[in-house]
């Protein structure tokens, strides 16, 4: 490996991390696409800033920048406040406008602006190690591990800082407000953060992938933990593995580096989807046949429970009178009978006496406690689930 | 080229008019469209879907390594619709909400899509430039060929429109009815955001991904200010769509360096806030204008209660008082006393005021009365 290539590992390593952190909270606060916005919004912000300063590198830039994506948030909020349009709404009407102006300032002054529309959505990691800072003359590394890095330490610290505050203003806004601590002020700081880590982010790997550096390491975690505190490390863990393993993916297919690390990211967010195993999609069928099949067999014993009849209780009976179709009665019959829940003589159904014992408590909880879920009373009969 | 040069080559030059035309019909069935998606709650979805497309456009093009754009949008449109079909499943079958899916898709299909793009750019074949006009969007590709497709496309989500404009709407306002109905919910859904993810796709090439959002968005958003009827909301989106359409591109015409898309998303957002300020019934304007009058009703009518209270204690209705003695009265002032003479319920006599029969028995009656309003 050489020296630009740990660089460049490192730069996007340090970028991940940097926004995953406010990813986490943002997605908790279910404003993840607020990060799209102002990712988009910044733009006419940085080529006014660049207007005033003249100079690409000066760090006003990434305040006037940042501005402009805390400016997004506040008339998002404005227009929503007004009740004219939804939220959702609201924030698709801003940020393609801003986007639009910015677009258009720098197709005006082509000529003044070092700037390129594809280059603020793309960014250009590859490039990032041949910005040098230079400090009195001595070469302290690329300029923008050293914006990241700052942005990252200040993040961290205002993290440890507020941990508890920002806990509890994302979970429980009335309680944070009660409790004394100003939802709107914690808002706020993270929309600034967000913005500043945005502005920050995306010159290195632009507009776009700082969107799914923040949302996908938050949204994958979130399906393996309810847990804040592992959620942050693990999306901090997601961001940097898909930053490093992304950055070689690009360089094995010679293809854009921020592209890359989104399909990484992308992938793993694809294989926790399908493989978490209390949330993830796999997970979830699987328990929804479950308990598809628990309650045909609970409907199916209470109907016993109902008929002494003989005629009600023949096997075949269930075909035709519940019209349940062939597996899924023969799934259920099975199923009852492995627990022992009921006898079957001659095509005779019959419950047991656990299962009538089963059926009697069920029902007698079905009547009290309407809607809540009766999980332990199946763990109590059952030896083998749906 | 001025404007007024641009609409005397509109009739004459055969691009000029292409493009025209594709941008006002692209206009148009966006804001028809997007006044389903917008109604939905589902503004976002948009942006999503259109940056969804981009890895399809790019497959499509690995496999059959032409430009065509019909060969393109089918790529787009299997891509956006395979996105929006994930964001469903995601919001459905996990606990993550649906801005949190919108984002995930929207970034990890772009960057999926930019990846293939720009592996697509090292290969050693000469035909793949351009594919990049897809981000931004260039109308000035458009072409014949492409006018008629949107043509077709139009034509055939008016029909269907029109031919399932009760299920749309009763879907829109109530689901929970229309499935009681026994109306097929999940297919009247599925065809509506088809159409929808079609209008976006048709886009892609016109106003490109980024901005294609605003163009379902805007007009809805500005029409939805003027009306609280689904049929006239529809129709002046599209008026509005197809206007933005036609004013971007003779502005973006008219000057050099303007790429059309940005210029058509300025002019819908400029749509949309006048439409904001200006709209009688729901804008900001009269809003505010509203406010104030009935603030300044329930001043007078607050002071003409504090008269009654004096007056009712004395035989004569009439009999003067003085004016000092409102002052310690809050919302008083000299214009409202004036005012309140216009109205014939007191007389001003000097530094005293007496209050007529006609102010008494609208004080006497205030709370009996009805709001006109309701």
């Amino acid at each position: 490996m050489s020296n630009p290539q740990i660089e460049i590992q490192l730069i996007a390593a340090v970028v991940a991390v940097a926004c995953a952190i406010p990813g986490v909270f943002l997605v908790l606060r279910k404003m993840a696409l607020i990060s799209d916005a102002i990712s988009h919004s910044i733009l006419p912000g940085l080529v006014l800033g660049f207007f005033i300063t003249q100079d690409l590198n000066s760090p006003l830039l990434i305040i006037f920048a940042a501005f402009t994506g805390i400016i997004t948030v506040v008339l998002v909020e404005w227009i929503q406040k007004t009740g004219l349009v939804k939220e959702d709404t609201a924030i698709g009407l801003v940020f393609p406008a801003l986007f639009s102006i910015g677009v258009i300032l720098i197709a005006k002054n082509a000529n003044d602006v070092h700037l390129d529309v594809d280059a603020v959505l793309l960014g250009e990691l590859a490039f990032a190690p041949f910005d040098r800072l230079m400090m009195s003359g001595v070469d302290v590394g690329p300029k923008s591990l050293w914006v990241m890095g700052v942005i990252l330490v200040i993040t961290v610290a205002l993290l440890l800082l507020f941990f508890k505050e920002l806990k509890v203003s994302t979970f429980d806004v009335g309680l944070s407000s009660a409790l004394g601590f100003s939802p709107v002020i914690l808002h706020y700081g993270l929309m600034s953060i967000s913005s500043i880590t945005v502005v920050g982010a995306f010159e290195a790997v632009g507009a776009i992938l700082v969107v799914a550096l923040m949302i996908a390491p938050a949204a994958t975690s979130y399906l393996l933990t309810s847990d804040l505190k592992k959620m942050l490390l693990l999306s901090v863990l997601f961001g940097v593995f898909s930053a490093i393993s992304g950055y070689w993916l690009a360089h094995w297919l010679d293809a854009s580096i921020a592209g890359s690390i989104s399909t990484m990211l992308g992938l793993v967010f694809l294989i926790v989807y399908l493989f978490a195993p209390k949330k993830g999609l796999i997970a979830v069928m699987y328990r929804q046949k479950q308990q598809r099949i628990e309650v045909s067999l609970l409907t199916f014993l209470l109907h016993l429970n109902n008929h002494t009849e003989e005629e009600e209780r023949h096997i075949n009976h269930l075909r035709e009178h519940i019209n349940w179709q062939k597996i899924r009665a023969k799934s259920v019959v099975d199923l009852a009978e492995k627990n022992n829940l009921i006898s079957i003589d001659n095509q005779l159904v019959s419950l047991t006496e656990k299962g009538s014992n089963f059926t009697n408590i069920a029902l007698e909880y079905i009547i009290t406690n309407k809607d809540e879920n009766i999980e332990h009373l199946k763990d109590d009969f059952f030896l083998f689930r749906g | 080229m001025t404007i007024t040069e641009y609409f005397n080559l509109l009739f004459t030059d055969y691009t000029l008019r292409t493009i025209t035309l594709g941008t006002a019909v692209l206009g148009a069935i966006c804001g028809m469209l997007g006044s389903f998606a917008v109604l939905r709650k589902q503004s976002l979805l948009g942006d999503a879907i259109s940056h969804a497309a981009l890895p399809g456009i790019a497959v499509a093009f690995l496999i059959t390594g032409a430009k065509d754009t019909n060969t393109l949008l089918l790529g787009a449109l299997v891509s956006g619709l395979i996105g929006t079909f994930w964001i469903r499943g995601m919001t459905k079958k996990t606990h993550l909400k649906s801005d949190t899916a919108l984002g995930l898709v929207l970034s990890l299909f772009f960057g999926f899509g930019m990846l293939l793009l720009t592996y697509i750019q090292k290969q050693p074949n000469a035909n793949q430039a351009g594919l990049d006009k897809y981000l931004f969007g260039q109308a000035a590709t458009l072409v014949e060929s492409d006018v008629i497709l949107m043509l077709i496309v139009t034509g055939l989500a008016l029909i269907v429109m029109l031919l399932f404009w009760k299920e749309f709407k009763i879907l829109l306002f109530d689901a929970d009815y229309t499935k009681t109905l026994g109306f097929n919910t999940k297919f009247i859904d599925i065809t509506i955001t088809f159409f929808i993810v079609l209008a976006i796709v048709l886009g892609l090439q016109t106003v490109g991904v980024v901005l294609m959002s605003a163009m379902l968005l805007a007009p809805a958003a500005a029409a939805r200010q003027w009306t609280n009827k689904l049929s006239v909301m529809v129709f002046l989106a599209a008026i509005f769509g197809a206007f933005s359409g036609v004013f971007g591109t003779a502005i973006s015409a008219s000057q050099n360096n303007l790429s059309t898309g940005p210029v058509i998303v300025l002019v819908a957002s400029v749509f949309v806030l006048f439409s904001f300020i200006f709209s009688p019934g729901r804008g900001l304007l009269f809003r505010q204008l509203r406010f104030r009058r009935n603030r300044r009703d329930l001043q007078l009518k607050k002071t003409l209660q504090f008269m009654f209270g004096i007056v009712e204690t004395h035989e004569n209705i009439s009999h003067p008082h003085a004016i000092k003695i409102l002052n310690n009265f809050q919302g008083f002032a000299k214009s409202s006393l004036k005012e309140m003479v216009e109205k014939g319920w007191i007389s001003l006599n000097g530094q005293e005021w007496a209050l007529t029969q006609k102010g008494f028995e609208e004080a006497q009656t205030m709370f009996d009365k009805k709001d006109d309003n309701e």
